[in-house]
């Protein structure tokens, strides 16, 4: 088993927890924007496929890195839009000032 | 500065983007503090993309440009959807997401062979099978959302069996290039069957149990991130990929709890097939209706009244004439809430989305079990397009398919009234007593049209 496994293991099963005790928290009115938000964090697969686009190994890994850049960064884009563009709408019903 | 020297700054840069990620979904638990939630997520988007640019690996840049480019072309759009098609985009972009891991998977492999290694071969096997799944699997999703394909559940004699075989047909090949990973010529093959397998998975699930579906696809499309920052050793990675999958797994638990059923029966159990017949054999019984008129009499003689939206709401596009008759009621004196299933619409948290969009303050919108008890002191409930979260067979009928889940009790509020187009029952093909209840008023019609008419009676004739 390499030692590079272990440690991501480590880290896999640590922000697992965390992930778990930060989400059980989140209201149930934010449902959808959690949804939206952990899927922009999630796109931050570009860092990966940018690597792959630009290190011309092979035009197969090129094509296939050039998708996953596409794809990976359309999500982190559209999905910080439209989790902002929801929580903008979460109005509270008292006024702020008094 | 060397290129060694570089990548230890990246790897700061990228530590950063870790802590912030974590912060991003610490403060998205209150209302108040989320959008700092989404400034910090933006924040570590931007310096992990940015930093990633001055990876000395990179040797051209031309089809990184053009593709970030062609990302923000397609991203910027799904961003500024109208809110009702939240839910196809939201399984578009786990589609887009498992999609990006599976290629990173493949090209890796394809960079790699000759020599990936055993254990190598193992962690881009599974992540590879994951993400494709999942990605084929949410784009049917989507189609479903979107009506490009039949919401109903499309199911045929012995599919779960069927499904399985493809499913292990892929892990098999898997563990095939696990034996010799060199082996080309299986990779592909194994690539298609898990493509074919998402297909096969999503199918035969009906429109009703995608809340649970877009959880799960989503707690996917997280680990499928996961696995790919094990393959590439990159925290990072791990982390986002951790957090994604714990929070559509989280996800997907709360909203089975909700229909009081398992992740196998959602999975294979295509519910409302078998109990077609379950309605037919009952008696015909009789139900009032009411008119316009009547409905608006007796909201604005309420001084409590709690409305239950449902998906019919959402395709009605029935939200900002709900807020009218929020408004018009509130200005009566009259105290209006909202009870939200959490299994209501589409996706978790639809409803909340939808009503926050046309402007009800978020105190208004409360949680099954704090209207629960509300609801025997309440005046009203008035159900917009929900049907089964309301069902009272639930609690009383044991030979219910829908038995022991948890529902919004209006049958307690002492007078109800649903606002339905007609008394065909609703989408899981289940009877619902509560329209039979002495109590009960249906009024029959559009919800956006009869909630406009209420509005008209009530901003008319109702001199309070």
């Amino acid at each position: 088993m390499p030692s590079d496994f272990l440690s991501n293991l480590y880290v896999f099963i640590l922000a697992g927890f965390v992930g778990f005790e930060l989400i059980k928290r989140v209201s149930p009115l934010l449902h959808t924007p959690l949804m939206s938000l952990t899927n922009a964090l999630d796109a931050i697969v570009v860092v990966a496929a940018i690597i792959i686009a630009g290190r011309q190994e092979s035009p197969l890994a090129t094509v296939l890195g050039a998708i996953a850049v596409a794809a990976s960064f359309s999500n982190m884009v559209g999905g910080f839009l439209i989790t902002d563009r929801m929580l903008r709408m979460f109005k509270t019903g008292r006024p702020n000032k008094p | 500065m060397s290129s060694l020297a570089t990548v230890q700054v990246l790897d700061l840069i990228y530590l950063v983007a870790t802590v912030l990620f974590i912060l991003a979904i610490k403060w998205l638990s209150s209302p108040v503090t989320a959008r700092h939630g989404v400034l910090a997520g933006e924040i570590a988007a931007a310096l992990a993309v940015g930093a990633t640019l001055f990876n000395p690996e990179l040797v051209a840049y031309k089809w990184i440009i053009i593709t970030l480019l062609i990302g923000a072309g397609v991203g910027i759009p799904l961003g500024l959807v109208q809110m009702t098609a939240v839910p196809q985009r939201t399984a578009l972009s786990h589609a887009f997401g498992a999609l990006s891991a599976a290629m990173i998977g493949i090209a890796e492999y394809y960079v790699g062979v000759p020599h990936v290694t055993r254990f190598g071969m193992a962690e881009i096997g599974l992540e590879v099978i994951i993400g494709s799944l999942t990605f084929t699997g949410s784009v049917i999703a989507a189609g479903k959302l979107q009506e490009i394909l039949p919401q109903r559940p499309i199911v045929y004699r012995g599919q779960n069996f069927v499904s399985l075989t493809v499913l292990s047909a892929a892990f098999l090949l898997a563990i095939a290039l696990v034996v010799n990973p060199a082996n080309t010529v299986l990779f592909p093959i194994m690539v298609v069957i898990a493509l074919v397998f998402g297909v096969l998975l999503v199918t035969p699930i009906g429109g009703a149990d995608m809340p649970t579906v877009i959880s799960l696809l989503n707690s996917y499309a997280g680990f499928s991130a996961a696995l790919l920052g094990f393959v590439l050793n990159s925290k990072v990675l791990v982390v986002a990929g951790a957090l994604d999958g714990s929070s559509g797994f989280i996800l997907s638990v709360i909203m089975c709890k909700a229909m009081n059923r398992s992740f196998t029966n959602v999975m294979f159990g295509a519910f409302g097939q078998v109990q077609a017949g379950a309605g037919a054999a009952k008696e015909e019984r009789t139900v009032r209706s009411a008119s316009p008129e009547e409905a608006a009499g007796i909201l604005a003689a309420a001084s409590t009244v709690v409305i239950v939206p449902g998906y019919g709401m959402a395709v009605a596009q029935a939200q900002h004439k709900v807020r009218e008759l929020f408004d018009v009621l509130t200005k009566k004196g009259v105290d209006v809430k909202f009870g939200i299933h959490p299994v209501a619409g589409r996706m978790p948290g639809h409803m909340n989305v939808l009503l926050a969009e046309a402007d009800i303050p978020y105190e208004r919108l409360v949680e099954m079990d704090e209207v629960n008890s509300d609801l025997p002191q309440t005046d009203v409930a008035l159900i917009i397009g929900a049907n089964d979260v309301t069902n009272p067979a639930a609690r009383t009928d044991a030979s219910s398919p829908i038995y022991g889940m948890p529902i919004l009790e209006v049958d307690k509020a002492r007078t109800v009234m649903v606002i339905k187009r007609s008394m065909s029952p609703g989408f899981a093909g289940i009877d619902n007593p509560l329209y039979y209840l002495d109590k009960t008023l249906m009024l029959f019609g559009d919800a956006k049209v009869f909630v406009g008419s209420i509005i008209r009676e009530l901003a008319g004739g109702g001199h309070s």
